[in-house]
């Protein structure tokens, strides 16, 4: 319960912290922050093959991706950091909905911690579910990345 | 492991709301992809949460499922940055209004 807290508390100060700075070069390391803090909350729930992918595809690739452009426009900070007054309203508007969705959502049913099978979490158990039951989707997702590539080389290209 | 899984679903809401605040808030077209990363991870948390709750693995099969999708929409958004910004030399998305009716 304790690690809960602390991972919770400092996950959402460092989500707070990416999306209200200014410069985008630290709200980009806040990300990563948040992203090894969400890692640590998968190692807590026993999902340990997804915390492992957690923090090498998303801590490691794709925010090294997201660093190198943020480089490679140069880094400016922003002017103003509110949008336009419709913009606000909605954000607004949303947020309260979602605290309100918030409070009726906390029920005091607790993760049922009763004879966990040894393997669940592995490598393994994910891998039998991936390639049986799940092996068309999984499909599809090469077809995605493919389709993926194919765009960001053709949306890379075109100017030079 | 004693957490309610009410209090994950709650973490996952708030850290998806802080992430749609970004995108409705910022104007700095990375840092609105970076909010967009927020929400996807914030709904991971829910799946593995109630992978857990459920003592089913199909949650993190679908995790894996997102992290393929957040890994193509970054790298597609982001050539999609440098396009714009080749042609524009704005990351503003106030000032990319050409496309407005």
């Amino acid at each position: 319960m304790t690690a809960f807290w602390i991972l919770a508390t400092l996950a959402v100060l460092s989500a707070i912290v990416t999306i209200l700075h200014r410069s985008p070069v630290y709200g980009a390391l806040a990300l990563v922050q948040t992203l090894l803090l969400i890692a640590a909350m998968f190692a807590l729930l026993d999902a340990h093959l997804v915390a492992f992918l957690q923090v090498i595809v998303y801590a490691g690739a794709i925010m090294v991706l997201f660093l190198f452009v943020i480089m490679l426009l140069g880094a400016e900070d922003e002017v103003r950091l509110e949008g336009r007054s419709a913009l606000r309203l909605g954000a607004l508007v949303s947020a309260v909905a979602l605290a309100f969705e918030l409070a009726t959502v906390v029920v005091a049913k607790r993760v049922d911690g009763s004879a966990l099978p040894a393997s669940f979490g592995s490598t393994e158990a994910l891998a039998e579910r991936l390639f049986s039951r799940w092996a068309l989707p999984f499909e599809l997702t090469s077809l995605l990345l493919m389709v993926a590539v194919v765009g960001a080389v053709v949306l890379a290209r075109r100017k030079a | 492991m004693t957490v309610p899984i009410g209090h994950w679903l709650a973490l996952s809401a708030v850290l998806f709301s802080i992430g749609a605040v970004g995108v409705l808030l910022r104007r700095n077209l990375i840092v609105v992809l970076m909010a967009i990363e927020i929400m996807l991870n914030a709904v991971n948390v829910a799946f593995v949460a109630l992978s857990r709750h459920l003592q089913s693995m199909d949650g993190q099969v679908i995790v894996f499922f997102v992290m393929t999708v957040a890994a193509a929409e970054a790298a597609v958004g982001l050539a999609i940055i440098l396009a714009v910004f080749a042609q524009r030399r704005t990351l503003n998305a106030d000032e990319l209004g050409r496309l407005r009716g």
